[in-house]
């Protein structure tokens, strides 16, 4: 197969463009979802309370050994047993990514929160907030924007993570050029194309992730 | 009634939740439990050779990144961004599916037709380059965590660059590093599953071609979670070991590493 036909990528940029659309809207729900779900477990995860903090940190320790894959794939067959009906790709899709990438996420909240000094928790205590507000409108504002970085670049993974719901056939990018590659026989276009727009998109990220990095520390 | 509304209302559900017949011998009856065993043992073979290797790969272009030589460091900076932005599915495949292309004619024929287990070759090509660009990226953090004197005092007694790098600051680097190696190094046994898209027939190509057989795909899947569990806790056990093995002398291991 000598000599490069990039004709079939105008042909189908239709097609590969919506599934390019799938992956941004599975990419943003995976990322809010965990993001909120992060949250909510990587306080637990320095919650004082035992019957708290074991489960957080058991669940954590759970997505952390094992593969997305098989997370994936976990949901994909729980999905519909809990729900009683088939939900579809899509969504089974998005309950794994929020479930998986939340441990993540709760890795990185807990980290900025134990950045804030305790000082702080104490300030907020001693002007008569209960915990709820502590962290509502003291600690978690904070900790936030000190995660910043991290969390976009954990948002990049994510973005990435997104092409293994190939696995369940849901038409994001990647299987929309395998669909495309199936009729056209042209893998070497297709996937060099897929690579330079993945490439671009999380390139582009991370350089801005690395430059508020540069930019928190000088401040 | 509210109620017997409840209960009326969860019904359905329960009867759907205890609709699913569990069938746990799936794991290991014949042949289930045979597929099983092959592929828990071709993950393994999977993941200790790419881990060798991107080890390798990793400490090198990580020396690069931090070499005087400006070409050495434009290179691994290169090398690094390309294969940490493009996720790991979409490199498999275009190792898998393009790059066999672009090579010569007989050997594009070779590793179709002649080499046995390609995938399994391809896959370690892949993950290999993968796993060492985020390597390198550890080592080059590590590197920067050693004063410059170290260097200065090697240079002065009369090593040369190479020897240098080579007996001073990487086996000092690679020591610092090791905590976050043993987290590269569950990544790399967790992203052998991705193997499976290719047709390699480790442990999560084995779940769910049970899953295909028998339609028991919980049963599957959680024994497939189980070995990649007593996988990463081997993982961490041996890395531990290696991490007291090596510590250097006089810096502060971590908690209760001592």
């Amino acid at each position: 197969m000598l000599g490069f036909d990039w004709q079939v990528i105008a042909a189908n940029l239709s097609f590969l463009m919506q599934g390019l659309a799938t992956t941004f809207k599975l990419a943003l729900v995976s990322i809010t979802g965990g993001l909120l779900l992060g949250i909510l477990v990587g306080m637990a995860r320095l919650s004082s309370i035992k019957a708290i903090y074991y489960p957080a940190t058991a669940f954590v320790n759970l997505m952390r050994s094992l593969p997305l894959i098989l997370v994936i794939f976990w949901f994909y067959f729980l999905v519909p047993v809990i729900f009683g009906r088939p939900m579809g790709d899509f969504f089974s899709a998005c309950v794994a990514f929020v479930v998986f990438e939340a441990a993540y996420f709760a890795e990185i909240v807990r980290a900025g929160i134990q950045s804030i000094s305790s000082g702080q928790v104490q300030a907020a205590y001693s002007t008569g907030f209960n915990y709820r507000d502590t962290m509502r409108y003291i600690v978690i504002p904070q900790a936030l924007r000190n995660m910043v970085p991290s969390l976009l670049t954990q948002s990049v993974v994510v973005f990435q993570d997104t092409s293994l719901a190939f696995v369940i056939g849901l038409k994001e990018f990647l299987r929309s050029a395998s669909i495309v590659d199936a009729r056209e026989m042209r893998s070497l276009e297709l996937y060099a194309f897929v690579g330079a727009v993945y490439f671009v998109i999380c390139f582009t990220m991370s350089q801005m992730s690395k430059r508020l990095e540069i930019q928190r520390k000088l401040a | 009634m509210p109620a017997a509304r409840t209960i009326a209302v969860r019904q359905p559900g329960r009867v759907t939740v205890l609709s699913y017949n569990f069938n746990w011998s799936v794991i290991w009856t014949e042949p289930y439990g045979q597929w099983m065993l092959q592929g828990i043992w071709t993950t393994i073979r999977l993941g200790v050779i790419c881990w060798f290797i991107a080890l390798f790969l990793g400490i090198i272009i990580g020396t690069f990144r931090v070499t005087p030589f400006r070409p050495l460091r434009i290179f691994g900076a290169v090398y690094t961004e390309i294969f940490r932005d493009i996720p790991l599915l979409v490199q498999l495949f275009f190792w898998y599916f393009a790059a066999p292309s672009i090579l010569p004619e007989p050997i594009e024929m070779w590793l179709y037709r002649g080499l046995p287990n390609s995938e399994f070759w391809i896959v370690v090509v892949g993950l290999s380059f993968y796993t060492s660009s985020r390597i390198a990226e550890h080592i080059r953090a590590g590197m920067q965590a050693i004063p410059e004197d170290q260097y200065n005092a090697a240079l002065s007694t009369g090593f040369t660059h190479f020897q240098t790098y080579r007996y001073i600051i990487i086996p000092f680097a690679v020591r610092l590093v090791i905590p976050p190696l043993t987290a590269e190094c569950l990544t790399v046994f967790k992203n052998t599953a991705l193997a499976m898209t290719v047709g390699v027939l480790e442990t999560t190509f084995m779940s769910q071609q049970i899953e295909a057989y028998t339609f028991q795909g919980i049963e599957a899947t959680t024994a497939a979670s189980l070995v990649y569990m007593v996988i990463t806790l081997t993982v961490v056990f041996l890395m531990g070991l290696v991490e007291k093995r090596l510590a250097v002398p006089g810096l502060i291991t971590r908690r209760g590493g001592q």
